[in-house]
């Protein structure tokens, strides 16, 4: 029995569908992300889950019960929000124990929860605080302490980093995961930052237009996505798409590529063994290949023998050092393409330089359907 | 405050600020003269208001004016000065004044975090009602009173005022419960607080500002009402606004000035109080912690 289960939850607001039949199994004890652009539905979703909202048709299971039907207040959950949401007039201690003290638990317990809440998020200087003497850091924190007390069996974040800045927003993400390792809880977690969904999750749904594109691992989700939505939405920068031929050379399968505009000199990249058959049936059709920036870099980190590997001359357009790698511009196929490169590799602007191309990750999509090939 | 640029004052501009500040005493005087007429006249005896300038100041303090407005002067045939009608005022205006501010917290609550289908057509509606001139409601609101039995009784005033009131109050409240993020609505819900809960606890604390610009307007506006006053009631039951107009319309052979000009002073002076109480606790952005910072 999983702690959270979403079966063919749909949700319409008058004539608009906002999710078409999501299906969810969630762990007792997992960390599940929900990612996807503004507008997916994401944040929808976990209000239903919260009982915010009202679901059109389907079904929500927390812990083994249908929820439907009950009110927030008593599906045992705890949400932290993403404007924080403290009560403005009350001190830290009275916002952490103000729901204990709503559901009745006695005086001493609810100063021993706000105590040991308080150690566990190391705020317990701050607790006679009002939440507008805090910085959005501390608040965020309080925020958290206030689910924490509540000891429920399921967690909801919604976008709870967004307000933050850059720096701690990265300090936070680790705070949060550590406390998921420590306290071993059930999570769902709404961003739409892919890097915080890599980063948190132990499993990410891939929400767009309110269906689940793709829902595993994150390396899986990464490595194997499922369409070209989540090929492009997850990885930073983002995953190069080529439009190209699929061809026929040294007996096997691969694809026409040609350097920068129409008319140079074509080449050829033949795709990796396990992909020849999904291959076959495409052969003289146009694809989309996916392959990631980084799986085009310089030979300088380069020693294996990897019969995937192809090297070819290329002329850099742009170079935007980032500092541990470099990202230079290439154009395939009157596509751009970003590389990633190792510094030392001095790529200049305007030069030609030796790109190694790792083909054995390269995916295929269908132009049409945007469906995964191979 | 950090944006501004200190400006330095050179030449043009300080003419400028010369020219802003005499403009503005020069204003201020003309606005303040009635005022001053009116204090001035209300402690002068009668015979030297006959006998004096409008503007000078009087030779001789004597609060006998005063004294006879608030307890003997005549407002029609009953001579017992204003203290009944200003009792009378208190008793309706205290409590119109309260429940049309809670009732309009309320709405504005329900207004805003509790959105349902057609709630903002509701508000449209009750907008509307901001724009209905007094003369309107009269003969309807004249039979609802008797329907109702309340008709000439203070209640039936209070009732006038709290239902014209509510337009105002609760456009004041949804405006300022706007504001206030819809998550904290949510996340008392999830801490297990209910529609009544929240109200008292959530809600209601943080809306100090707007209940003191509530609080003003009604009391100016229903303290001031003279139409509602002088058709809803009578007698002994009359608000100060219309016994006021009583006394200086009752001439018994003598204008008396001085006693018109008191009377009218003490017609105004709750609400100037009310101003100048209330307007120290405007306090603002009670919400900040609330939202982001």
């Amino acid at each position: 029995m999983g702690a959270l289960s979403i079966r063919n939850v749909t949700k319409r607001y008058g004539a608009t569908e906002v999710l078409r039949g999501i299906d969810i199994e969630v762990e007792d004890g997992e960390f599940l992300i929900l990612v996807g652009p503004s507008g997916c539905g994401k944040s929808t979703l976990l209000n239903m889950i919260a009982g915010l909202d009202s679901i059109t048709s389907g079904e929500i299971a927390i812990a083994g019960r249908v929820v439907n039907e009950l009110s927030p207040k008593d599906r045992d959950i705890a949400m932290v929000f993403q404007s924080y949401a403290l009560y403005p007039n009350m001190s830290v201690r009275q916002n952490i124990s103000f729901g204990l003290k709503i559901r009745k638990v006695p005086h001493d317990k609810q100063q021993e929860i706000v105590a040991r809440v308080a150690k566990t998020l190391q705020i317990e200087h701050l607790l006679e605080r009002m939440p507008s003497q805090l910085s959005g850091g501390q608040r965020q924190r309080v925020a958290m302490g206030r689910a924490l007390a509540r000891d429920p069996t399921l967690f909801l974040f919604d976008e709870p980093l967004s307000n933050l800045d850059a720096k701690l927003r990265v300090e936070m993400r680790t705070e949060i995961k550590l406390l998921h390792e420590r306290l071993g809880a059930t999570i769902i977690y709404v961003t739409h930052d892919q890097i915080e969904a890599m980063t948190l999750g132990d499993r990410i749904a891939v929400m767009k237009d309110g269906v689940v594109r793709q829902l595993a691992t994150p390396q899986e989700v990464y490595d194997n996505p499922a369409d070209l939505f989540v090929a492009g939405f997850i990885g930073s920068p983002s995953m190069n798409f080529i439009r190209c031929a699929v061809a026929q050379g040294d007996g096997r399968l691969g694809v026409q590529l040609h350097e920068g505009s129409e008319g140079s000199e074509g080449f050829f990249f033949p795709a990796p063994e396990p992909m020849q058959q999904a291959l076959n049936a495409w052969t003289g059709r146009e694809v989309i290949l996916g392959i990631r920036p980084e799986q085009i870099t310089d030979k300088t980190a380069y020693s294996g023998q990897n019969p995937n590997v192809v090297t070819r001359l290329a002329k850099i357009e742009v170079v935007q050092p980032t500092g541990p790698d470099t990202l230079v511009l290439i154009h395939l196929n009157d596509t751009p393409v970003t590389c990633r490169v190792h510094p030392e590799a001095g790529a200049r602007p305007g030069q030609p330089a030796t790109l190694l191309f790792d083909l054995s990750k390269l995916v295929f999509f269908d132009p049409q359907t945007e469906k995964r090939i191979a | 405050m950090t944006g501004y640029e200190r400006t330095h004052s050179v030449g043009p501009h300080r003419v400028g600020r010369v020219i802003v500040y005499t403009l503005l005493i020069l204003f201020a005087l003309y606005y303040l003269m009635p005022l001053f007429v009116m204090i001035a006249t209300s402690l002068k005896s009668l015979d030297e208001i006959r006998a004096g300038n409008l503007l000078a100041l009087p030779r001789e303090i004597t609060f006998e004016a005063w004294a006879k407005a608030w307890a003997s002067a005549c407002t029609g045939v009953d001579c017992s000065g204003l203290k009944g009608n200003f009792m009378n005022s208190v008793s309706f205006v205290v409590p119109a004044v309260v429940v049309s501010t809670l009732i309009g917290a309320f709405n504005g609550y329900v207004l805003t975090q509790w959105r349902f289908r057609g709630s903002d057509a509701m508000f449209t509606l009750l907008l509307v009602g901001c724009f209905i001139p007094f003369q309107v409601v009269l003969l309807p609101m004249a039979q609802t009173l008797g329907w109702l039995g309340i008709a000439n009784s203070t209640l039936g005033l209070v009732f006038v005022h709290v239902v014209y009131g509510l337009a105002f109050t609760t456009l004041f409240f949804r405006n300022f419960y706007v504001s206030i993020p819809a998550e904290l609505t949510k996340a008392a819900r999830i801490d297990g607080a209910g529609f009544f809960t929240i109200f008292w606890r959530i809600i209601l604390p943080l809306s100090p500002p707007i209940i003191v610009v509530c609080v003003i307007w009604q009391f100016t506006q229903i303290w001031n009402d003279f139409l509602f006053g002088v058709v809803f009631s009578s007698g002994e039951r009359q608000p100060i606004t219309v016994a006021l107009n009583n006394l200086v319309n009752t001439s018994t052979g003598v204008k008396e000035y001085n006693v018109d000009m008191a009377a009218a002073i003490i017609a105004g002076l709750p609400t100037l109080f009310v101003y100048i109480v209330a307007g120290k606790y405007f306090l603002r952005g009670l919400t900040a912690g609330a939202v982001k910072g």
